[in-house]
């Protein structure tokens, strides 16, 4: 039977001899059963690659409590219960990386949700003219860079002795920095990568937020005399104040996760910056293919995965007991 | 969207402060101008320094424009292109297969999710959202890569990772089940089967929220590099952007090697020609962005409001 509607079928479909009684919501629920069986089979190529690479991998997690060997297996390794942590946590390296991805995410994150408000509030501003769509692709732009790329162009700018940052501070009779080198500026440089290549998305989410506010709302400031400034704290802000909250918590929730790309990549994976540059994340890398101690790795990435775990159960209980009943926020 | 620009406009004509209004519109455009200035130059400083003459570049180091133009850095990689031109063949062959396997895996999973009357709507939906929640990282799914599924140096390590990203499975879902369903209705009272209505009803009427899922997706594969670091070792399956990676880690490791006086005369590229090859990588993937960016602009508000 044909679903389309093109003339030719209409004129067969009113041809009497055509009009036969249907059993209609006898047939409908008649092949209930038959319709939930298709779904199954559509949904199930999904769900055996979800089975395969990330459930298979959850049981493969075993592997933090073994003394792993290759020739062995995941479940032939002995097991020596929580021996892998205690060499985890008694290396510095594992505290520091766990200090560095905490605190070098919360800067991304209270830094970068400022800045994409701001920028938000700026399109939001000028949001009628026809400029506004181009700001947009530009600011969007970063996020589809390959970090490999993006860590080509920060050399541009970091080049001990090319770079266009240190020609700048040479011709405004500064000392050349070798950034390369120098560990401290890091946390500052990562910031503004990050910013740089993460306000095209988060900035277009607060906007969004915002072109949902009730237009009436200004105009009733503006008759009451209110300038731009009162616009945002008193209206602008407060409205979209609950998406801001709860994007902030579901970051949060993601804490113990370092962007790899922009870890590894930008810093060229330079070991003098290691000391506010090495993040779980890059130091599990190390421990896998560099250091080959897989159950060194192993330990620490149970660690992220349970830490992280337990912050999206704690901070999804948050945003439950927050979010609105028409507008649900929270992940599950 | 068009009513809420007019209602927008209104309030702007309304301004009694015109004055005002007028240079405070000026500074956020300026503002405005200022911020997209800084995401489009480091593409320039990349494009530049590709078009530079190598003895200028390596005398007055990166300019916004070159400083002496030349195009040798394009001529020397195009006289010996085998390399990018396996890498490019690579990078689109896994671009292509992957994003159609990944959006035909994702979106019929998400349209199985957005049936109400699928008995197994919740148990699954939790199966496949728990992932988002608690997973086992790299580590197990590097022994199961490499140890297991033993797909290390071949294409499917590089097809795989990608298939379904749970986050667009939700999007997804969000955008099937919004769909009227009197249509779905009206389609089997005509006496058509659920793969019937999927391909000729949802497909077509998704079309915008397939569009950004497959742009995300395809930038995924065309951008990925994090895969062939742990998984390939074999130069004639390198990706485009691996490759790059490739050349600039050599290039570092030479580096330090002349500054102990220990030079080794190597396979590597110039910087100009370096930063060409950054310029042949990230080309098509610019323009494919700006093809496609109001899909991607939709699609963000879309999963901004699940």
């Amino acid at each position: 039977m044909d679903i389309s509607l093109d003339t030719k079928d209409e004129k067969n479909n009113l041809d009497p001899s055509n009009i036969k009684p249907r059993p209609r919501f006898i047939s409908l629920r008649g092949h209930l059963l038959q319709r939930n069986i298709t779904w199954f089979l559509m949904a199930l190529p999904a769900l055996l690659w979800l089975l395969v690479f990330k459930y298979l991998t959850l049981f493969g997690s075993w592997i933090a409590f073994t003394d792993y060997k290759v020739r062995r297996g995941i479940f032939g390794s002995d097991f020596v219960g929580l021996q892998n942590f205690e060499f985890l946590f008694a290396t510095d390296t594992a505290i520091r990386a766990t200090r560095n991805t905490v605190l070098l995410n919360l800067l991304f994150i209270f830094v970068g949700t400022v800045f994409s408000l701001f920028v938000a509030w700026l399109i939001f501003e000028v949001y009628t003219s026809r400029f506004t769509r181009y700001y947009q692709t530009l600011l969007l732009l970063p996020r589809f860079i390959s970090w490999v790329v993006v860590s080509y162009f920060v050399f541009a700018l970091l080049s001990a002795d090319k770079g266009l940052i240190n020609s700048a501070l040479k011709s405004f009779g500064f000392d050349a920095v070798s950034w390369y080198t120098s560990p401290d500026y890091w946390p500052i440089i990562l910031l503004l990568v990050s910013i740089w290549a993460g306000v095209g998305i988060s900035s277009l989410i607060y906007l969004s937020g915002m072109l949902a506010i009730d237009p009436q709302l200004y105009e009733a400031a503006q008759i009451d005399g209110a300038n731009k400034w009162q616009q945002f704290t008193r209206i602008t802000f407060p409205m979209i104040l609950p998406l801001v909250v709860i994007n902030l918590l579901l970051a949060m929730a993601y804490i113990m996760n370092a962007d790899f790309g922009l870890f590894f990549q930008v810093t060229r994976n330079q070991p003098l910056l290691y000391p506010t540059t090495d993040v779980l994340d890059t130091y599990i890398y190390r421990s896998l293919t560099v250091t080959r101690n897989v159950s060194m790795a192993a330990a620490a990435q149970f660690y992220q995965s349970i830490v992280g775990f337990a912050l999206v159960i704690f901070f999804n209980w948050i945003v439950r007991r927050i979010e609105r009943e028409d507008e649900p926020l929270s992940l599950f | 969207m068009m009513s809420q620009k007019q209602k927008l406009r209104e309030l702007r004509r309304q301004d009694t402060d015109r004055l005002m209004s007028f240079i405070g519109r000026f500074s956020v455009h300026f503002a405005l101008i200022f911020f997209s200035l800084c995401c489009l130059i480091p593409l320039i400083i990349i494009i530049s320094a590709s078009f530079t003459d190598e003895i200028a570049l390596t005398r007055e180091g990166y300019t916004l424009f070159p400083s002496m133009f030349s195009t040798r850095a394009y001529e020397l990689i195009f006289k010996n292109p085998r390399a990018i031109i396996q890498a490019y063949a690579v990078t689109i062959f896994v671009t292509v297969v992957g994003t159609v396997i990944a959006l035909t895996l994702m979106s019929l999973l998400a349209y199985a999710l957005s049936r109400k009357e699928f008995v197994l709507r919740k148990p699954l939906s939790f199966f496949v959202f728990f992932t988002m929640l608690f997973n086992g990282g790299i580590v197990p799914y590097y022994i199961l890569m490499t140890q297991y599924l033993r797909v290390q140096d071949t294409l499917f390590a590089l097809l795989l990772p990608y298939f379904v990203v749970v986050f667009y499975v939700l999007i997804l879902r969000t955008y099937f089940a919004a769909l009227p369903e009197e249509l779905f209705d009206a389609a089997r009272v005509d006496g058509a089967g659920e793969w019937r209505i999927f391909f000729s009803i949802v497909l077509p009427l998704a079309k915008p929220a397939l569009a950004t899922i497959g742009l995300f997706t395809a930038l995924n594969y065309w951008n990925d590099w994090t895969t062939s670091l742990y998984f390939i070792r074999d130069s004639d399956l390198y990706p485009l952007q691996y490759l790059l990676y490739i050349i600039q880690s050599n290039a570092q490791a030479m580096q330090i090697q002349s500054s102990v006086g220990n030079i080794t005369v190597g396979d590597v590229p110039t910087q100009s020609a370096r930063m060409a090859m950054a310029v042949l990588a990230t080309g098509p993937a610019a323009v494919f962005f700006l093809f496609f960016q109001r899909y991607l602009i939709r699609g963000i508000t879309l999963g901004s409001f699940k």
